[in-house]
């Protein structure tokens, strides 16, 4: 217990983010917010956008269905397809120098008929559109949202348009979704099962597998139906002889993520999961040779300056046991305990939060305390921001 | 606080589980679905029942929730329930359970294997992500109806008790729990006829059988409270049946509502504070009080948001159940607690 006693033992601080600095330097032009769902990934995203517009960069950032509220905080009624410029209703006659701040959302479905209507002529351009596979394809979940994000983040890149663009990756059931679907898709399209399904009889590959083929086949029919494959074999001819490279065309934004000017930011809460995610994630990143700026911990419960940090949970639950067995001063026991419940809080953050960095030594780190309310306009995204820089959390009281 | 304190519901707590015998939890991301899909498991084992939980996700949240290796698409007996219940185990692949499909409609393993071989997975995660969600919820539709005595037969065979009491599914999060639950129209315009289509049939009446029942998890913050009521009128509106609101996390009630409304209002009152700590006998009272003052009117003005969140969601007019925030320790002990808390809030079979 004496561990937990002490709350500010010699607990080595990581080496902090500097938030402002990355933003600052005209050498970054992307930054990708990433992390497991239900982590404040969106906002993280506007908050980052906002300070660097700020800041006098003109940035766009391209969020995933975000809430509500956050669309109306930037004063969009409704965030859609195309970056809309964020006015401030604030100080409407601009603040310094030639930042501006857009803010788009990802519309995949519409993205991906652009894609098609650019690449095929109008006729097969509607066949493709029609196709029970497209729209299958292109309003699932698994997989094109993420391309999607990819493919919109690379059009914005090439118009030259932003000097920062942030990117909210979509909500996967894992954060490696987002560096994996695109692949996984264009694979797909590009692939083997496709091209076997869809090849002519007699053709090379078949002759190679033989019989295979049949069994395969006739497999897939008897469990879709007939109709099933008829539309998957005129989807890919429509959609192969449009694209052939949709795998490349994947791989090379995929590479374009490890250029110098590509930024990651991890951002987790304080849970087990979340921080397991960003685990696998920094660890990912390292491998594929893409840089972790660093890790965003979102959502903590510091405790206030002082001497309240120094008291340990047992001093004060020890103390508000004795004033309840007198009676008296009702206040300071709940006060008491209130500091108890916190301080145990706060160490089962720290844990959780040393372990992860114990796997990914020096990965910069800055902490985002938890705010009462949701975000309902840009002063609070400015909070946030400020918070991301550095600045120590402000008081309520 | 006691929600059963709170008078009577459109339906009380024992009409949204008692009876039910497939309990599908959703929730905004970050609110911890599979900690209470988990207890809720756990609650409706509770004395002598048995019990299956399924995760679809492939994210091995229930091994990590025990800290145990991950587990495999195989139903495994994990937890056991106070008064001689168990809860089995089920991470749902696709893959396996395509490949077990095969094997147990047309004994067809091989042709099965050759499938996989060929990126079939890839096939069906990637083009088509509703046929991913027919294999998964064909797979708990099946054990949602297996039956004691005989092996395993499509469904609807067999006339003896079912194998399990209950089956908790926890399910994709709210964001996505409309179209894998309707799984029916994702596949229709891909599979029109065929077993495939077929299953979906089956899956889909399933989960809209009257004995099933969709379960929200949620934790009293604005942004997965309003997800909760949106995704409660989406899924009343898709004719499914909601079965209770779960609010995890809530915090303590430390004041009582006269002092909280003034501390929120205007800070506690910092004198009587330093009085205390005086008596208590601690260091420093004038600067420590200051610090405790500061909680406290954090913590005054959460809870009071708190309350209202708990009052909109009252609104939706579902049975409410709440769950303190998780203390550290032991997961299973943690785990069993938050059971026995549901349980006494009407959770049973």
């Amino acid at each position: 217990m004496t561990e937990a006693a002490r709350p500010r033992t010699a607990r080595p601080e990581p080496p902090p983010l500097d938030v402002d600095a990355l933003i600052d330097d005209v050498a970054t032009r992307v930054v990708v917010c990433c992390g497991s769902g239900g982590v404040g990934k969106t906002t993280t995203a506007a908050a980052l956008a906002l300070r660097a517009a700020e800041r006098g960069r003109r940035t766009v950032v391209i969020t995933v269905d975000p809430a509500r509220r956050l669309a109306q905080a930037m004063g969009l009624d409704r965030l859609d397809h195309t970056p809309r410029p964020v006015t401030s209703r604030e100080d409407a006659e601009g603040s310094s120098g030639r930042g501006e701040l857009h803010a788009m959302m990802l519309d995949m479905k519409r993205t991906f008929d652009e894609i098609v209507e650019e690449h095929a002529d109008p006729e097969r351009a509607r066949r493709i559109l029609a196709n029970p596979f497209y729209r299958s394809l292109s309003t699932g979940f698994s997989g094109t949202q993420e391309y999607m994000a990819m493919e919109k983040l690379g059009q914005l890149r090439r118009s030259e348009a932003w000097d920062l663009i942030v990117v909210d990756t979509p909500p996967s059931r894992s954060a490696l979704d987002f560096l994996d679907a695109p692949k996984r898709l264009g694979r797909f399209l590009d692939g083997g099962l496709v091209r076997f399904l869809t090849a002519p009889k007699g053709n090379g590959v078949l002759r190679f597998l033989g019989a295979g083929f049949d069994v395969v086949g006739s497999v897939i029919g008897r469990i879709t139906g007939p109709g099933f494959l008829n539309d998957l074999r005129s989807f890919v001819s429509a959609f192969d002889a449009v694209f052939g490279g949709f795998q490349e065309r994947a791989e090379r934004t995929y590479r374009s993520l490890r250029g110098p000017d590509t930024a990651f930011l991890v951002v987790a809460a304080p849970e087990p999961d979340p921080l397991r995610e960003a685990s696998f994630f920094i660890e990912r990143l390292r491998r594929d040779s893409m840089s972790p700026a660093g890790l965003v911990l979102n959502r903590t419960h510091p405790l206030p300056a002082g001497p309240a940090a120094e008291l340990s949970a047992q001093e004060a639950l020890e103390a508000a046991e004795s004033l309840e067995g007198t009676g008296e001063h009702p206040l300071a026991a709940a006060a008491l305990r209130l500091h108890a419940e916190r301080v145990r809080a706060r160490e089962r953050e720290l844990l959780l939060r040393d372990r992860t960095l114990a796997a990914h030594p020096g990965i910069r780190t800055v902490e985002v305390a938890d705010r009462a309310e949701a975000v309902h306009d840009l002063n609070g995204l400015r909070g946030i921001g400020a918070s991301l820089a550095g600045a120590a959390p402000e008081t309520e009281g | 606080m006691n929600e059963r304190e709170d008078g009577p519901h459109d339906g009380g707590p024992e009409e949204a589980f008692a009876g039910a015998r497939l309990h599908i939890v959703t929730g905004k991301g970050g609110t911890g679905k599979t900690t209470v899909a988990t207890a809720l498991a756990l609650a409706l084992a509770t004395d002598g029942g048995r019990v299956l939980l399924v995760e679809v996700e492939g994210r091995q949240g229930v091994a990590s929730l025990l800290e145990s290796d991950p587990l495999p698409h195989e139903e495994r007996e994990a937890l056991s329930a106070p008064g001689g219940g168990s809860v089995s185990v089920l991470a749902a692949d696709a893959e396996a359970a395509l490949l077990e499909y095969l094997d147990l409609f047309y004994g067809m393993r091989r042709a099965g294997r050759a499938l996989t071989g060929l990126g079939a997975v890839d096939f069906a995660t990637s083009i088509a992500p509703g046929l991913r969600d027919v294999l998964l919820t064909g797979k708990i539709t099946e054990a949602v109806q297996r039956r004691e005595g005989g092996r395993r037969r499509p469904p609807g065979s067999g006339t003896g008790r079912h194998h399990y009491d209950a089956v908790v599914l926890d399910a994709p999060p709210t964001g996505r729990i409309g179209s894998f639950l309707n799984v029916h129209s994702e596949v229709a315009g891909l599979a029109t006829t065929g077993p495939v289509h077929d299953q979906a049939e089956r899956a889909m009446k399933v989960v809209r059988s009257d004995r099933t029942r969709v379960h929200f998890v949620t934790t009293p913050e604005e942004m997965p409270v309003q997800e909760t009521r949106e995704g409660i009128a989406e899924i009343e509106a898709s004719g499914l049946r909601v079965g209770a609101v779960i609010v995890n996390m809530v915090g303590p009630t430390l004041l009582d509502a006269a002092d909280l409304s003034a501390t929120a209002a205007a800070g506690p009152d910092v004198d009587a504070i330093t009085e205390g700590l005086k008596a208590a006998g601690l260091d420093d009272p004038a600067l420590l009080s200051e610090g405790l003052a500061s909680e406290l009117r954090t913590y005054a003005l959460r809870h009071l948001l708190e309350l209202r969140l708990l009052g909109e969601l009252r609104e939706t007019g579902r049975p409410l159940l709440t769950l303190s925030r998780l203390e550290s320790g032991a997961p299973r002990s943690a785990l069993s607690g938050l059971a026995r808390r549901l349980t006494e809030q009407g959770a049973r079979r």
